[in-house]
């Protein structure tokens, strides 16, 4: 490359990296900064203030939100995990009829958008009496079928032999899963592990559906309430909010991205 | 003959359930029970009239849908929806597209660029609106000063109808960049260097390059992309309830946003199925589309 | 201690199609049983059989003189080695080598020793700590040996284990293979497509086509006295010439368009009726004598040098004939030659059914050997 062309690739870049740091920052910035400064436009912080975040937590329960968040998030993915596993390797390695039709039927409903089962599902949470529960919270989204896709992909890298081997010798079909396809498949867990956190920590229209009360309800939908709340004024606090929630989800963001980008791009060129 | 035939049994008696079903047990409960029934339901409920708890009270017909599409308000979702969509899906796709192919090289410092870049995909939906508010705020927020130092007037960047869906979308495009640049980018590094260095031995530009080898090998992440974001557009829920409220005016009352007040806030069921129907049938045509396409392009390659 | 029997065994996977039809096949305890025929002919299919991989669908097979049909793959006391080696990339040598080993209940004591025993045997001892993808192809290879060594299951089935090796190695392995099999006493099942290994390694052969055995005997039965023109093509090579031939007056006449001169006594030496099909191998075609009056005008159409030796082609009607002499002949591509072909050096074969009616009488070579 010439060099002109890379100082124009810097330059570009550069602005583009300002403009998509630069919401974040703002509000990191006034998240440490009297409401008086921020009134009178002085957004930049003297020194690090923290009482905004002290207020932040003690106006909402945050600290319980981000637990939820915390427990929804973790249960939510494990569960995910073995669930799409187990599809996968019952798709993959063990030989039934009508495989193809079960394998089409759910890749078919990648197409159905969340947004119109929501009602449905709605109701039949609150008839079995687990709005505001954990179960209500997870339960509709345990089957990923990217999950499943993707672990399918991956284990159809699986030589057929590697299975074969395993009978002869007479390891079970339960022992060839744990024993060779679970850790063989071991980069696509920690992908999904990353992306299935990161929609559930994220995830608004559900847990504001199904968790009407603190007991179990999710950081984001603290957000919600936060900004709603009679505090709306209090910039600096509100942006202190808006850090902590961010705060997982962006470190997962840049230890992940790498295995991230990798997995999406196996998902978007099926 | 008759030893084997008892062997035969005594193996079938031994097996209760195929191996397959208890594996696939999981997903196939969760699948029947939170996708494929309230599926099957709304598609039912479309068709009814219904109590105020949900309860179907008397088969309408078609009328759900005939009332949607004379409603004046739920016609100016829909065309919301489609100006929406327009503003956002373009944009963010070019915009990730050209930081993906410039931030793609080996020079020093792209590492930083590639993790600010994707980062937005780790700020929800919440988050991300509190960000921009902060920037939106009348009186106290950021834009409005620099509005107000160029001399301008303070802008209703949420509050004004004819700003507050370009102010979305804008939200919309700064968020969605996080995931389509993650997409893009990884199509990229699948790439083989040799086809760059064709073009180097011919002498192509950038220009050149960008459009005669990286957008059509990466034509399926392309496509991918392009999809997402038309289906993410048609879904945006979240950044209208925590910005706008729908308003003002309606003027951001997308399709989703309707649906979710139809249903649980005003509990006309029959009304909101109907409207998830008529989202579902949208994003199949978008993801037939999307198929169709990508088999074109791939067969063509 | 294993000795393996089919009887008219058949594998259908659909009902209506037979991979493999009415299989007999018996294999002595300590033997080298080579299963050898082209892709798709049904071996692999057979093997897998063999080892409890796929169902019988009509037959029997005993193992030990005991009905081992619905025996599973496990209590076969069989090991197998597959093509592709079938390592777990993500163990290391030693515990690919030691796998299954645990499910058998082996004490960790005597797996020691049988790894230690193993990998001394194979050269793998520096490797065991490794990934299988720190390993060459061979050594791979010898991983995969090293696992059914230990396993010291009396009875080894081997997929095509060479066929991912390039061509020097898979002439090393040959051997090792063969010495390990005679030091441990094992018997093998072997499948390749490979008529070349198959001659190297087999005690007997099986040919297969279409899932029909085609001929079973030794690799110097098959190759003296192919069972018919499919056999005969397969084994050996370069690959036997075959032709149609007619008899008439002045000889037989190939492929409608080479005459060849007969002598009378060879003439009363061959079989009844007057067309086959015959075939020649390519050393038994012969450069003929100045001035000799059997000798047969050709023209050749390419001559490959070996250095050692030199294989010509020539055009009899519409098929290319090999001819393979020994030393180096410079003969170019469009030269006229004049060659010897002895119909008693023919094997002749059933027009219609391509069944041999009647071996070659004379085999080169074959009287130095039964000297």
């Amino acid at each position: 490359m010439k060099k002109t062309q890379i100082a124009i690739t810097y330059v570009i870049l550069l602005i583009a990296a300002v403009f998509m740091c630069f919401p974040v920052l703002f509000s990191l910035s006034l998240s440490f900064s009297d409401l008086s400064d921020i009134l009178r436009g002085d957004y930049i912080p003297d020194s690090l203030n923290w009482t905004n975040y002290v207020n932040a937590f003690n106006t909402q329960p945050l600290l319980h939100y981000m637990i939820n968040s915390a427990i929804t998030g973790v249960l939510s993915t494990t569960l995910q995990i073995i669930f799409a596993l187990l599809a996968a390797y019952a798709i993959v390695f063990i030989p039934f009829r009508g495989k193809k039709i079960v394998f089409m039927i759910m890749m078919a409903t990648m197409m159905i958008p969340g947004e119109v089962l929501v009602i449905s599902n709605f109701q039949t949470i609150r008839s079995w009496n687990l709005l505001n529960t954990y179960a209500g919270l997870i339960l509709p989204g345990l089957a990923s079928t990217f999950g499943i896709f993707l672990f399918r992909q991956n284990m159809m890298q699986i030589p057929r032999e590697l299975k074969e081997a395993s009978t002869v010798v007479g390891i079970s079909d339960f022992g060839f899963f744990i024993k060779v396809v679970a850790p063989m498949v071991k980069n696509t867990v920690v992908t999904l592990a990353i992306y299935f956190f990161l929609v559930s920590w994220n995830s608004y229209m559900w847990p504001l559906l199904s968790t009407t009360k603190d007991t179990v309800r999710t950081v984001q939908i603290g957000l919600r309430q936060l900004q709603n709340t009679e505090a709306v004024s209090d910039y600096g606090m509100m942006a202190a909010g808006a850090m902590i929630t961010s705060l997982p989800t962006l470190l997962l963001i840049f230890f992940g991205q790498k295995r991230l980008q990798e997995g999406m791009t196996k998902g978007a060129l099926k | 003959m008759a030893r084997k035939n008892k062997k035969e049994a005594e193996e079938k008696q031994k097996k209760p359930l195929p191996l397959w079903i208890i594996y696939l047990l999981p997903s196939m409960l969760i699948f029947t029970l939170f996708v494929i029934y309230p599926f099957v339901k709304t598609i039912v409920t479309s068709f009814f009239a219904t109590s105020n708890t949900g309860a179907l009270t008397q088969m309408v017909g078609l009328s759900n849908y005939i009332s949607l599409f004379t409603s004046e308000t739920y016609l100016h979702s829909l065309g919301t929806t489609f100006l929406y969509t327009i503003l956002t899906v373009p944009l963010t796709v070019v915009i990730s597209l050209l930081l993906a192919v410039l931030s793609s090289s080996n020079l020093p410092g792209m590492g930083v660029f590639r993790t600010i870049f994707s980062s937005t995909m780790g700020i929800s939906v919440a988050a991300g609106s509190v960000f921009w508010n902060l920037l939106f705020h009348p009186t106290a927020g950021l834009l409005n000063r620099v509005v107000q130092w160029f001399g301008g007037e303070p802008i209703g960047w949420l509050t004004d109808t004819n700003f507050a869906v370009y102010s979305i979308a804008a939200v919309s495009i700064w968020m969605n960049i996080g995931f389509s640049y993650l997409v893009l980018m990884g199509g990229l590094k699948n790439i083989d260097d040799s086809h760059y260095e064709s073009v180097e031995i011919v002498g192509g530009g950038f220009f050149y390059r960008l459009r005669k080898v990286t957008i059509p090998l990466i034509s399926p992440s392309l496509f991918f992309v392009v999809t997402i974001s038309l289906i993410n557009a048609f879904q945006s829920f979240g950044l209208i309830d925590m910005l706008t409220g729908g308003g003002p005016n309606n003027s951001t009352n997308l399709m989703v946003y309707k649906l979710y007040n139809d249903a649980f806030v005003n509990f006309r069921f029959g009304s909101a199925s109907a409207q998830g129907i008529v989202l579902f049938i949208l994003i199949f045509l978008i993801s037939r589309l999307q198929t169709k396409l990508t088999e074109r392009l791939v067969t063509y390659q | 201690m294993s000795k393996i029997e089919l009887r008219d065994l058949t594998k259908s996977y659909d009902g209506k199609v037979n991979i493999l039809e009415k299989i007999n096949l018996e294999v002595e305890e300590g033997e080298f049983y080579v299963l050898v025929g082209p892709s798709g002919c049904g071996k692999s299919t057979l093997l897998r059989v063999i080892a409890g991989l796929e169902k019988i669908t009509d037959g029997t097979l005993k193992i030990d003189g005991k009905t081992a049909n619905h025996m599973l793959p496990k209590d076969r006391s069989l090991s197998m080695v597959f093509q592709n080696y079938a390592l777990y990339p993500h163990m290391t040598v030693k515990d690919n080598i030691l796998f299954g080993l645990d499910v058998k209940k082996v004490p960790k004591e005597e797996q020691k020793r049988r790894l230690a025993e193993a990998a001394e045997m194979l050269g793998l001892t520096p490797y065991l700590k490794r990934k299988p993808r720190e390993l060459s192809g061979g050594q791979r290879q010898r991983v995969a040996l090293a696992r059914s060594v230990c396993s010291q299951a009396p009875l080894c089935l081997m997929d095509e284990p060479l066929s991912n090796l390039d061509a020097k190695l898979r002439g090393q392995m040959r051997t090792e293979i063969r010495r390990l099999q005679k030091k441990l006493g094992l018997t093998v099942i072997y499948v390749t497509h490979d008529q070349v290994e198959a001659m190297t390694m087999g005690d007997r052969i099986m040919v297969l086509q279409g899932g029909k055995i085609q001929q079973t005997g030794t690799p110097l039965e098959l190759y003296n006295e192919p069972a018919n023109t499919f056999v005969a093509g397969f084994i050996g090579s370069p690959q036997m010439n075959l032709a149609r031939a007619r008899m008439t007056d002045m000889g037989l006449i190939l492929n409608d368009s080479l005459l060849m001169p007969v002598s009378e006594e060879e003439r009363g030496r061959l079989p009844q009726g007057g067309r086959w099909q015959i075939g020649v191998r390519a050393e038994q075609i012969e450069l003929a004598a100045a001035g000799d009056p059997l000798a047969i005008p050709v023209r050749v159409v390419n001559t490959e040098m070996m250095g050692n030796e030199t294989q010509v082609l020539f055009e009899v009607g519409k098929e290319l004939f090999t001819a393979r002499w020994t030393g180096q002949y410079l003969i170019e591509a469009g030269q006229d030659l004049a060659i010897r072909l002895s119909a008693d050096s023919f094997h002749f074969f059933d027009e219609a059914s391509g069944m041999l009616t009647r071996a070659a009488l004379q085999i080169k070579g074959h009287a130095a050997l039964t000297a």
